[in-house]
């Protein structure tokens, strides 16, 4: 891979309106937390996206390995009494 | 002011696939939509007023270099990226005050205009504000880049807060703003920045003038012979 030369990479989470979930949108580059932000929202808020922004050094995410997916995520495959799923719907409820 | 903004989103828009990095790029380029918004807003405004039946169209693209009124600043070739920086931290500063005036203006459109473009105009200040911080007090390439651009572009600011009989009688009805009042805050705001980027203040010495009565550098007849091409050479056209 070529080297990145275009300074620090940095995550961007933005939240869509008040009480919404952080979701991820991209990443930006930027040399320090001010120009990361201001990045940020140049890059990703543009058309009314967010009302909030988050940004974090990339390095500072710890990721799973892709090796180890086997061990992570293969037990959950076959448990099928972990879903919530055997239970009968009360009428009307909705919001389950 | 109208035309300042139109003029200095020109010479924005130039940095489109040309900034140091692609986030600039947006920066830069988004700072050049939110002053043609502006542009348009105060032209078709001043289209109104002048009861001719003028639309901002018409103002933008059908004036010649003589009828234009923006500052000699905004008109200025971007040079490299310090240029630009120092002549967005110059104009964002004025703006910012400036439009923080026309807030309390008596002409309501006036202020209307002033509430929208304050915010976009405060975002543009500490952009270019951090930029300066950067460059001026990075490396030795960055300081003396910054510092040339300052010194360069100084004779230039003189004219923002030049007032003349017509806007007096504005000022009067409290329509225009006192620009004394503008001009202390924004030289209290530079001298601040300046020292912190660690730059020197040039001295007033010459200003330059003229753009009040449509007395121009040769650049800005550069830009209006792209600018105005299409609707010169296929007049009434459409998309």
């Amino acid at each position: 891979m070529a080297t990145d030369s275009q300074l620090a990479m940095w995550e961007v989470f933005i939240q869509s309106k008040p009480g919404a979930n952080y979701i991820h949108a991209g990443c930006v580059h930027a040399s320090d937390k001010k120009m990361a932000l201001q990045n940020a929202r140049d890059t990703y808020t543009r058309r009314g996206e967010g009302t909030s922004i988050w940004v974090v050094p990339t390095d500072a995410i710890v990721a799973s390995n892709p090796e180890d997916n086997d061990m992570f995520f293969d037990p959950a495959n076959d448990k099928v009494y972990r879903l919530p799923t055997f239970y009968v719907m009360p009428e009307g409820a909705k919001a389950i | 002011m109208g035309d300042d903004a139109l003029i200095h989103s020109y010479r924005l828009s130039e940095w489109c696939s040309n900034a140091p990095i692609l986030e600039e790029d947006l920066a830069l380029t988004n700072f050049s939509l939110d002053m043609i918004g502006r542009a348009q807003a105060l032209l078709t405004y001043a289209g109104q007023i002048d009861g001719k039946g003028k639309t901002d169209d018409d103002l933008a693209y059908r004036r010649g270099e003589r009828q234009f009124y923006n500052h000699l600043i905004v008109e200025l070739p971007n040079g490299d990226f310090a240029h630009t920086i120092a002549r967005l931290l110059f104009t964002s500063v004025f703006e910012y005050y400036f439009f923080a005036e026309l807030l309390h203006s008596a002409d309501i459109t006036l202020a209307a205009i002033a509430a929208k473009t304050i915010k976009e105009v405060k975002y543009h200040m500490t952009h270019a504000t951090d930029w300066a911080l950067r460059l001026g007090d990075g490396t030795e390439e960055s300081h003396y880049r910054m510092q040339k651009a300052v010194n360069s572009l100084w004779m230039f600011t003189g004219e923002l807060f030049e007032t003349d009989e017509a806007t007096a009688v504005l000022e009067d009805k409290n329509i225009a703003v006192d620009m004394a009042v503008v001009k202390t805050k924004w030289k209290q705001e530079i001298e601040r920045v300046m020292k912190e980027s660690l730059l020197e203040v040039p001295e007033d010495e010459y200003m330059q003038t003229g753009s009040s009565n449509g007395i121009h550098t040769e650049h800005l007849g550069h830009i209006l012979s792209e600018m105005q091409y299409l609707q010169r050479a296929y007049p009434e056209a459409t998309w």
